[in-house]
């Protein structure tokens, strides 16, 4: 009996492997459940409802999924070139940040320029960000993942400073929070009276931008062989900082256009607690999705069920919606050992 | 207050010991993690379980001590998944730290909630108490500022001394380091990588939640949501300043205690015309930059993130 190496991977496998680990993972689940002396079965039945049960249950899941298909693409686009983001969170925060400084009536430009404006500078801050930490890497070797880290830190003190300080609404109430969005800079609602806004679509239209850009460009390419060995990659000729520094750029980007939905197109204003996590939460959602960009968008919805699901549960028989980061997290580590089923084979002989 | 002025009082440097405490237990379990070849970004998640399992254990009415035992074998635990997924398993150690980070801080928080589920505010417990070491305290300035401390920060000044000792004095270390340097030449010298790497990672990951518990049993007397605020990051930011070496690690440490007390100073001093936020920024500004300054001559262990696999070359 010995391990191989998979060549290619099944379809049916490669949809198995996160189902399995997802159904582990809410296996897993149970157990605080049962400590906290309640029916598994009732709790999952009422997670379910309170996700999909109902009109409006099901827009609040797709609203909670649109940051999360973002900052999942800018984790899968980095991961997938061994560029390790973990500043997803703090790249949304710029994001936000920056939309809300521009499209809080400081400028007054009818919509049709407005709204482009607040999503390409919002997604420019991200990028910008992501640079920082991506120099350092290329050109003096400092590692990524603590500075990608600290920075979120940073980020969200200085998100406080500026809703505290120049940015802070005079008509808030003395609530730390930036004034309100004008109706300029507002993305459009998509569904009528409810909070789903057009950020889905323009999330999902990323999600297969991303796809095209890796199956189907030199780009993606590029990135892909960076990821597999960056120094099989140099050798073929590749510029590899250059790939590196692209796809830094495109992940921050990504993550910023996080945080313009969740400020002009959700939320309406920019609080230090517009974001529980999405950054951390992506990802999560980029590895059930093993990295691919479109079933990203799969991931972020199974990840914006649970917690949709789990508030209402948490409402409704009073565990801890804590439960939802619980079964999240033992998602993303299952879906690490359903990895393995796609990377190697046993071979009996 | 003038800035040298500041810098020569026994109080700093008291403040910046007590600041640098959990960062000293958090660098040296990295450092024994990565010096064994594997990176544990399971660091900020296994300090916050091991902040609420040891006062927890308290609050429950274990003794102090005992409370300190019960963190380190909740970080003990972690560490031997984390060493089950990277080493044997050989599977991406930054994802499965991130995933062990989250997992572990959302046991913390859900933990907590199940047992307290409405508290106004996080009940007290009857931390450690500082006091004062004989002959050592009396000491001109430096008796004061090191030497009356509480318990866990002598420690922490112990672990440094028993870790460097045990790295590079005894066969365990030196087979430590090998594993982590060269793993195949140490399996051909008959030591099994597996067993030293997932110690290695167990150990590290113990002392990192001693780390986070000195928060929750000395430095505070309860339990706060997000009270970690990226110590454990700081920490692997230090193990590459003081080059995976435990002395430069107490150094680093004592630095950084020195500096977040410093702009702690500052912000009292300056108190109104700048916001507070800066001053809050600078301890982690100050990583980057010490990271910066030191990553040109790391020396990485050279078989750190690379999986092992027996009978492989």
């Amino acid at each position: 009996m010995r391990l191989e190496t998979r060549t290619r991977v099944p379809l049916a496998l490669a949809i198995a492997a996160p189902a399995g680990a997802v159904v582990l993972a809410l296996l897993l689940a149970a157990i605080p459940l049962l400590w906290a002396e309640v029916s598994v079965v009732d709790a999952y039945v009422l997670i379910f409802k309170g996700a999909l049960g109902s009109r409006l249950a099901i827009t609040e899941t797709l609203s909670r999924a649109t940051p999360l298909i973002f900052t999942g693409l800018a984790a899968a686009v980095a991961f997938r070139a061994k560029l390790w983001n973990i500043g997803g969170e703090g790249q949304l925060y710029i994001g936000a940040l920056t939309a809300a400084a521009v499209g809080t009536g400081a400028i007054a430009l009818p919509s049709a320029v407005m709204i482009p404006m607040v999503l390409v500078l919002g997604a420019l801050a991200g990028a910008l960000l992501m640079l920082v930490p991506t120099l350092l890497k290329l050109r003096l070797g400092v590692d990524e993942v603590v500075t990608t880290l600290l920075l979120n830190f940073v980020v969200l003190l200085f998100v406080s400073m500026m809703i505290e300080g120049p940015m802070k609404d005079p008509m808030g109430m003395g609530w730390p929070q930036s004034a309100p969005i004008v109706d300029e800079a507002t993305l459009p609602k998509l569904i009528a009276r409810t909070r789903v806004h057009v950020g889905l679509i323009l999330a999902i239209l990323a999600g297969i931008a991303v796809w095209v850009m890796t199956q189907r460009t030199i780009w993606g390419f590029e990135a892909r062989a960076v990821g597999a060995s960056s120094a099989a990659a140099r050798f073929a000729g590749m510029p590899v900082p250059r790939v590196m520094l692209r796809v830094g750029l495109i992940s921050g980007a990504l993550a910023g256009l996080a945080g313009v939905g969740e400020v002009a197109g959700l939320k309406g204003y920019l609080t230090l607690d517009l974001s529980p996590g999405f950054g951390y939460s992506g990802i999560v959602v980029a590895m059930l999705a093993q990295l691919n960009a479109l079933p990203v968008i799969v991931a972020a919805l199974f990840v914006a069920v649970v917690f949709v699901g789990a508030d209402f549960m948490s409402r409704a028989i009073g565990v801890s919606n804590y439960l939802a980061n619980l079964v999240v997290a033992t998602s993303l580590l299952t879906m690490l050992l359903a990895s393995l089923a796609t990377r190697y084979r046993l071979r009996l002989r | 207050m003038d800035v040298i002025e500041i810098l020569l009082t026994v109080s700093f440097w008291a403040a910046a010991t007590r600041i640098a405490t959990p960062l000293i237990f958090g660098t040296l379990g990295e450092l024994i993690c990565e010096r064994a070849g594997v990176l544990n970004l399971g660091i900020e998640g296994i300090m916050t379980a091991g902040a609420m399992a040891g006062w927890m254990a308290v609050y429950q009415g274990a003794d102090l001590w005992s409370g300190v035992l019960f963190a380190a074998a909740v970080g003990m635990i972690f560490g031997l998944i984390h060493g089950i997924f990277t080493v044997p398993l050989g599977l991406s150690q930054h994802v499965t730290g991130l995933g062990l980070t989250l997992l572990a801080t959302s046991l913390a928080y859900f933990t907590y909630r199940m047992i307290l589920p409405d508290v106004p505010s996080p009940p007290r417990i009857e931390p450690f108490q500082p006091f004062a070491i004989p002959l050592l305290s009396e000491i001109p300035f430096i008796g004061p500022a090191l030497f009356k401390q509480t318990a866990l920060t002598y420690l922490a000044f112990v672990s440094v001394v028993v870790v460097s000792l045990v790295l590079y004095k005894t066969p365990l270390g030196l087979a430590l380091r090998a594993v982590g340097e060269n793993p195949a030449a140490a399996e051909a010298q008959g030591i099994d990588v597996y067993v030293m790497r997932i110690g290695a990672v167990m150990v590290g990951s113990g002392f990192m939640a001693i780390g986070g518990a000195f928060l929750t049993m000395s430095a505070f007397n309860a339990f706060f949501f997000e009270m970690i605020a990226g110590r454990g990051w700081i920490c692997i930011a230090l193990v590459v300043f003081a080059s995976w070496r435990p002395g430069k690690a107490l150094l680093g440490a004592v630095l950084f205690g020195a500096f977040d007390a410093f702009q702690v100073r500052l912000q009292q001093a300056l108190g109104g015309d700048v916001p507070y936020q800066i001053f809050l920024m600078l301890p982690y500004v100050f990583s980057i930059l010490a990271l910066i300054v030191m990553s040109r001559r790391a020396a990485y262990p050279k078989a750190l993130m690379v999986p092992y696999r027996k009978g492989e070359r």
